[in-house]
Order: C-alpha cells, then sequence, then structure tokens
C-alpha cells in the first residue's frame, strides 16, 4: 500500500507556468436521468502518469470515453493539447485508448494489428514496418508478430494492445483498466513495466482502475471519484496520508474514523471530543477549524503502537481487549474493542508477533499514537 | 492432455445419427440417381434398363452406359442450360446480398426491443404457401396486372411494361423469395460483433465508411458465404420461378430436368444431368475448403 511512487521529476501540476495537456472544464455527462460524471473540472499535465481510481459506476470509464470521443458530454469542454475537442470524432483526436477487453482485431495478425493505425495515417511501408518493430521489441513481443490474436495468451494479448494504442505516438494514452484481465502475479509485474514504458516514451497515460494497489503503484497523482464527482486529487502519498473526505480516507486503505467535535484549537493541533467513544483526541492539522465544529479523526491502522506502559503527557492513549486477529502473512490485524464498544483496528508487522509475547484474544492492550499520525476530516 | 471418455461407443453412437440419416436420405438416393444415368432409356415401366441384367442360366452381366453424359458435352443446348443457371444464380446471390445485407445490418443495430419484431417480418412470408406466393407475384406483374395498373394510373408510364416472362421476372422472384435466406445468417453474424471493435478502429484514426470495409465487412463474411451457398446452390436447380414466371427463352437446368424427365419420359438423361449439377456445386466448395487450409497452415 505504501509503495508509493516517487515522482523523481518536478511535478508539473505545481508549476503555475505549466500548460495542461488534457483540461476538463465544468464536464457533465447524462444518461437520462443519470449523472455518469456531473460537473467535474480537472487538469491534466503532460508527462503525467493519471489514475482515474474509483469503484464501479463512479464514472471514470465515461469520463475516459469522453476523453476519446466515443461520448460527448451534456455540457462542458474538454481541451487537449490547448485545442478544444468536444466535439471533434474520435478518429480526429490526437489520443489512442487501450480497450479493457483489448479489442484486438481478430482477422488479422498482430503485425497488422499494430499497423492498422499507422495505415489509416498513410503512413509509407517502410516507415510503417519500422514503427511496427519498434513496438514489438517495446513490449517483448517480436516473435508472435505473424500470429493471429486468437493464438495469443491474455498476457501476450494485453502486450500487442499496448503496443497498437502507442504505435502513433499518441500525445495521450488512454488506458481502460489496462491490468484487470491478467492474473494477481502477472499484474504485479506489469504495472512496474507499464511505469517504465511510460517513462521512456514521455507520453501522458490516463488510467482508469478500480484497483487501488495498482493506482498507487503506477500513478503520479490520482483522482479518486464517487458518484460521478471527484472526491479528491492527489499524488498516491498525500491522497493515502491525508484524504480529504470521509470516502477517500476509507476508500484507500482502511481507516479507523472517530466522530466528535473541536473542543480546543490552537495553531497546528486540535482536541476533538470524540463522545461515541467516549475519548479526547489530539490531532495534528492545516484547515481552518473553530470549536463546536463537527469533525471526524480518520487514523490509520499501521500508525497505531502498542505501549508498555501509560505516559501521562503522551496523547491519544487508549486501553481495549483485542477480539479479532486476522494473519496476513506478512501483518496481522488487529480488533480492539474499546470500553465505550467502539472497535479499533491496528496492524503489526508479523517481526513482533513471532516475539516470546505474542498479542493474543481477549488480552487488554494500551494503544497509543502521535497527534501527527493522524488527521480532521470536514467532509 | 490426453483425455480418453467413459463410453466412446456413446459418442460414436451420437456422431452416427446424421451419418446415418445422410447416408439414408442423401447417399443412397443419390446413388440410385446415379444408376439410372448409366442406364439406357427404353419404352417400358419404369423407363429405364437395369444395368444388372441376367442373360442365361444365372450369368449376369453389368452394362455401363455413358453416351447420356456424352449427349450432355455434345448438345450445346445443356451447356448453355448451365450457364443460364449459374447466371441466374450468381446475379440473384448477387441482389441478394446487396439487399439483404443493409437490411441484416439495420436490424442488428437497431434498438433490441425492435429486432425480434423485424426479424419476424423477413420470416413472416414463410407462413404462407410457397406457391401461392409466386402465383401473387404473377398478379403483381402480368400486362394488366396491379404493378402496370398502378404504373400507369400515376401516368408514370404509357403502354404497359412487358415483365411477366422475361428474366427480369424471373430475378424478382427469386429475390423476393431467398432474401430472408441471406439476411438471417448475416443477422446472426452482424448481432455478434464486437462493437468495441469499431470503437479500437475510430480511435486508430478510421472513419466510419473505411471501419465498414476494413473491420465490419471482412468479419461478417462467414454470413456471406453462408447466406451466399443458401442461395446459389438451390437457385441452381431451381425448376418453379423460372417456369412460372420467366419466358420460353429463359432456359436453366431445372426446367431441362423437369422436361427431360416428365414430358421425354429420358430418366437416364434426366438423372445424369442431376448428377452433373451436384458435381458443378459440390467442385467449388471442395477447391474453397481446400485453399482456405492451405491458408490456414501457411498462417502457423
Amino acid at each position: 500500500m505504501s509503495r508509493a511512487r516517487q515522482f523523481t521529476p518536478e511535478e508539473p501540476w505545481q508549476a503555475p507556468e505549466g500548460e495542461p495537456i488534457v483540461r476538463i472544464e465544468n464536464v457533465t455527462k447524462r444518461f437520462g436521468t443519470f449523472y455518469a460524471v456531473d460537473d467535474i473540472s480537472l487538469s491534466i499535465h503532460p508527462g503525467e502518469f493519471f489514475s482515474l481510481l474509483g469503484s464501479s459506476g463512479c464514472g471514470k470509464t465515461t469520463l475516459l470515453r469522453m476523453l476519446a470521443g466515443f461520448e460527448t458530454p451534456t455540457s462542458g469542454r474538454i481541451f487537449i493539447d490547448g485545442q478544444d475537442v468536444t466535439e471533434v470524432p474520435p478518429y480526429e483526436r490526437p489520443v489512442n485508448m487501450m480497450f479493457q477487453s483489448y479489442a484486438l482485431f481478430p482477422h488479422m495478425n498482430v503485425a497488422d494489428n499494430i499497423a492498422f493505425g499507422l495505415k489509416q495515417d498513410g503512413m509509407p511501408r517502410a516507415k510503417r514496418n519500422a514503427r511496427v518493430a519498434e513496438m514489438l521489441s517495446l513490449v517483448q513481443i517480436e516473435a508472435l508478430a505473424k500470429r493471429k490474436p486468437h493464438q495469443l495468451s491474455g498476457g501476450q494479448r494485453q502486450r500487442v494492445a499496448l503496443a497498437r494504442a502507442l504505435a502513433k505516438h499518441p500525445k495521450i494514452l488512454l488506458l481502460d483498466e489496462p491490468l484487470g484481465a491478467l492474473d494477481k502475479k502477472l499484474r504485479e509485474q506489469t504495472q512496474f513495466e507499464l511505469v517504465n514504458i511510460q517513462e521512456r516514451l514521455g507520453i501522458t497515460f490516463v488510467v482508469v482502475t478500480h484497483d487501488q494497489e495498482e493506482a498507487m503503484t503506477m500513478s503520479s497523482r490520482i483522482a479518486l471519484m464517487h458518484e460521478g464527482r471527484i472526491e479528491q486529487v492527489d499524488p498516491p502519498r498525500r491522497l493515502y496520508e491525508f484524504p480529504s473526505t470521509r470516502y477517500a480516507a476509507g476508500f484507500i486503505g482502511s481507516v479507523n474514523l472517530f466522530d466528535g467535535y473541536v473542543i480546543e484549537q490552537d495553531d497546528d493541533q486540535v482536541l476533538v471530543q470524540c463522545d461515541e467513544a467516549d475519548l479526547q483526541l489530539q490531532v495534528r492539522h492545516s484547515q481552518p477549524l473553530v470549536p463546536g465544529m463537527a469533525v471526524t479523526v480518520a487514523l490509520r491502522p499501521e500508525k497505531v503502537r502498542v505501549l508498555e506502559q501509560h505516559d501521562t503527557d503522551a496523547p491519544n492513549q487508549l486501553r481495549g481487549i483485542i477480539k479479532e486477529i486476522a494473519y496476513l502473512g506478512d501483518v496481522s490485524i488487529y480488533h480492539v474493542e474499546l470500553a465505550s464498544g467502539k472497535r479499533v483496528q491496528f496492524t503489526q508487522s508479523n517481526i513482533q508477533a513471532l516475539a516470546e509475547q505474542p498479542l493474543t484474544w481477549d488480552e487488554e492492550v494500551l494503544l497509543g499514537w502521535s497527534a501527527n499520525s493522524c488527521g480532521v476530516l470536514t467532509e | 492432455m490426453s483425455f480418453k471418455p467413459a463410453l466412446p461407443s456413446a459418442r460414436h453412437l451420437i456422431i452416427a445419427v446424421p451419418w446415418f440419416w445422410l447416408a439414408l436420405f442423401f447417399l443412397l438416393p443419390f446413388l440410385f440417381v446415379l444408376k439410372i444415368s448409366l442406364s439406357e432409356p427404353t419404352l417400358a415401366q419404369p423407363p429405364y434398363l437395369d444395368l444388372i441384367r441376367e442373360i442365361e442360366d444365372g450369368f449376369v452381366t453389368i452394362v455401363v452406359n455413358f453416351s447420356n453424359y456424352q449427349l450432355l458435352l455434345a448438345d450445346s443446348l445443356y451447356l448453355s442450360a448451365l450457364l443460364g443457371s449459374l447466371k441466374v444464380a450468381g446475379i440473384s446471390t448477387l441482389l441478394c446480398l446487396l439487399i439483404g445485407y443493409p437490411m441484416a445490418y439495420a436490424i442488428a443495430r437497431s434498438p433490441s426491443h425492435w429486432r425480434l419484431p423485424l426479424l419476424m417480418l423477413i420470416i413472416l412470408p414463410f407462413w404462407t404457401s410457397f406457391l401461392i406466393r409466386i402465383y401473387a407475384w404473377i398478379g403483381i406483374l402480368k400486362t394488366n396486372g396491379l404493378l402496370n395498373n398502378l404504373l400507369m394510373g400515376m401516368g408514370l408510364v404509357d403502354s404497359p411494361l412487358a415483365i411477366m416472362h422475361t428474366p427480369i421476372a424471373v430475378y424478382i422472384g427469386v429475390v423476393y423469395n431467398y432474401l430472408p435466406f441471406v439476411v438471417l445468417p448475416l443477422y446472426a453474424t452482424l448481432i455478434r460483433l464486437d462493437l468495441t471493435l469499431l470503437e479500437a478502429a475510430a480511435d486508430l484514426g478510421c472513419r466510419p465508411w473505411k471501419q465498414f470495409l476494413l473491420i465490419t465487412l471482412p468479419l461478417s463474411m462467414p454470413g456471406v458465404l453462408a447466406g451466399a451457398m443458401l442461395v446459389f446452390i438451390p437457385v441452381m436447380g431451381e425448376f418453379v420461378i423460372p417456369d412460372l414466371l420467366g419466358g420460353p427463352d429463359t432456359l436453366m437446368l431445372g426446367k431441362l430436368m423437369w422436361t427431360e424427365f416428365f414430358s421425354n419420359k429420358d430418366w437416364p438423361l434426366a438423372s445424369s444431368l442431376a448428377a452433373l449439377l451436384l458435381v458443378a456445386l459440390i467442385l467449388p466448395f471442395v477447391l474453397l475448403r481446400h485453399f482456405e487450409r492451405r491458408a490456414e497452415e501457411a498462417a502457423t
């Protein structure tokens, strides 16, 4: 989960003079009475590996299809590289798409599939053949050039689809669940390969995925979508560490949420009274908060420490009884019941679990975390 | 990977059923026809001499007579009948495809609740007897028929058009009757076409008309071939439509066979015509399959 990609080049979305390659302005897409995409504005910058993340039906695929030109927005405008493409048909857009089903042409062999787009552009044969060879070697399937799609494995088909979509050197590559049809092992391997290819070619990637781990691993930024709207747009690390809404906190990884209200507030810390757990929590924050305001404290399970003894100076300490343990191999998840009946989750690496006195069911534990380890959500 | 079914005999039995059916109702009758085609005509009942004849004292002689086939090749009438059938079958097949493809395409692309009613409309004519429908065409096409009365009533023509008893009437009847056999297999292939393939083509820079030529048409070829065969083969031997709608100059194998069989009572000659027609129909398909296999082998 925390394998968030280090985005080494300067963050292009931070640069004020940087011109975005994709600008989505107040785009809405309505099917009948259903708002698939509801007033979304978004900018994607050159060279980004941008993910649209969300559960099924959140509108991410509709948004991608509007970028490709297969759907026309009900309202709003879409700009690609400064040009208004809202009404431009797909065959005239400088973008290419890799389809979830791959959509390889079954009556053409691999080389002809890859050459298809180049032929449409009228590229001369010699140049076309060279480009096809270059693409085949890029995705390492040189030996399969003469095969038909039905003679390929799922992983090989995925590579052909990628090569075909990249062959025209589009300004933007749109990928709809690019790894969705692969098995877990192949998926993890291919994630890194996709990132490598993207960095090598410098093409902007816009990926639709429902798999948060996939999005976290590959993306420079993630737009988390929910019910046709964008919940949060941030790099993976920020999205995980500083979710801005309850939905975002709950969608990425697991989280403990404490509903309460502000009772004390100073420059960078706030004291939250949480009635349901009968607790006062000290939280670091950077938002304007006033006493009395209803807030939710979000705490990631891996930030919780098991304490030896109570420390009167430290905040955020609570006692509870271990009710459930889930052993996941690398870590274990513990569910702790507080005196109030509220349950808190925490995880521990299993280096500690194999210690002389492993935590066990019905054991009373003292848990604690620093004010920096949790966050305040107002939405 | 070898997997032996527990009861291989059961599987063979299932496969044997259609084989047996074909042998009993296709191969056996055809062998009879072949036998008659090799015999001599005679004035008797039946009007041919058996191949196997007992001469005397249990001696048996087999007399094979190729003169019917020689006659077929020698008399240009039969060759021109074959060419006439090929022409009518070929042009009708083409017309059926040209009219049937847009129909099948439109049905396959129509909203799903429209498809079944539209298909029912295609099949609807079959609920009336074939003969009655062809007779209805006589009523429409004849000199003072519906069509001519309508055209003259609207002032579009001064004198009635001579359509009845011309090749045009034959084409109208054949295309009308065989159109559903093209529409149905084409619909079946077009409805299965993955529409994301067209999106993929559009995404790669392909305009709608070229999407059709490069993706839809090649992928619907199995339906085109099936429909073409379903029209071409029966039209090659078609007798009723040219007989009722065509004129004396409409020379086709089916009509000729009928004449030889019933008017001239020359069963052997009619049978050799039937045998020749079968060879003429099967040979192209055997060759086609042969080349298809060769092409597939070359690809892998």
